[in-house]
């Protein structure tokens, strides 16, 4: 076992607990917490991957940002965990069906799932180097990069209309 | 040096987007289940920067900065709507958010 394989194992194993993590905890703030680490270990296979700097921006723009403003909504709200569960009957059947048909989908791809994989060592981490990107973005995905430009500005516009109080308006119960 | 294979990583891709989709389907804080889409964003750009290392290509690559650049605009909107729900109704239980059907 290499130490490649060790670190693999490592992360894999962090991530996927943390994740569980997530979904288990009753207080929001430890959720959040749990989702943080989760996304280092994401970040430590992207390292493992070769593609430094996507896991560099994930620890920045994940970590950084999007799981700092879920801490400030969640001591915003005060919420106190998760209410009493639910009794109806629907519900509890449709939840107990769709996640035994996810599980069943893990099961199936755990004993099925081959994927011819190519040759590892041969093929050059074309991810780890800063050019690529560059060259990409600027060549091929230009005018995707232009949209997304228009789309943070549109998401900007759509969050100051949202979190702004109109006092003009009657509430809509 | 490539540790591990092909198979491992898209097998840790689906285990992440397996469990982000079980908290979805499962939690009724509407802040948790918004961390698990988020989770599932991740799990789906874990296995296209795989699918990129073990192929040679870019296009994987690139494309997790957009997804990135996307996951940053709905969190921020996604949370928006939530402040703004908590306002009008005091509650971000999924269960007690049923004006539509009654």
């Amino acid at each position: 076992m290499t130490i490649g394989q060790i670190l693999f194992n490592l992360f894999a194993l962090f991530t996927l607990v943390m994740a569980a993590g997530v979904v288990l905890n009753k207080n929001a703030v430890n959720a959040a917490l749990c989702l943080l680490l989760c996304l280092v270990g994401v970040a430590g296979l992207f390292v493992g991957l070769n593609a430094y700097l996507l896991a560099f921006l994930l620890l920045l723009v994940y970590a950084g940002a999007i799981v700092a403003l879920f801490l400030f909504i969640v001591m915003l709200l005060d919420t106190r965990g998760d209410a009493r569960p639910t009794l109806n009957r629907l519900p509890l059947v449709a939840r107990i069906l769709a996640t035994g048909l996810v599980l069943g989908g893990v099961a199936s791809f755990i004993q099925r799932g081959r994927l011819v994989s190519p040759d590892m060592a041969g093929t050059i981490g074309v991810g780890a180097a800063l050019k690529p990107y560059a060259y990409q973005l600027f060549t091929t995905y230009l005018l995707p990069v232009q949209i997304l430009g228009f789309l943070l500005l549109i998401a900007m516009l759509g969050v100051i209309v949202l979190s702004k109080k109109f006092v003009g308006l009657e509430d809509i119960k | 040096m490539m540790p591990a294979s092909l198979n491992a990583y898209i097998f840790i891709s689906v285990a992440l987007f397996a469990i982000g989709l079980l908290g979805v389907l499962l939690r009724r804080n509407t802040l948790i289940v918004f961390m698990c889409l988020e989770m599932m964003l991740v799990a789906s750009t874990l296995a296209l920067v795989a699918f990129s290392r073990f192929n040679g290509t870019m296009d994987g690559n690139v494309f997790v900065f957009f997804i990135l650049t996307v996951a940053a605009a709905e969190v921020a909107v996604g949370l928006a709507i939530i402040v703004a729900l908590f306002r009008r109704r005091q509650t971000i239980q999924l269960d007690q958010l049923n004006t539509l059907k009654n």
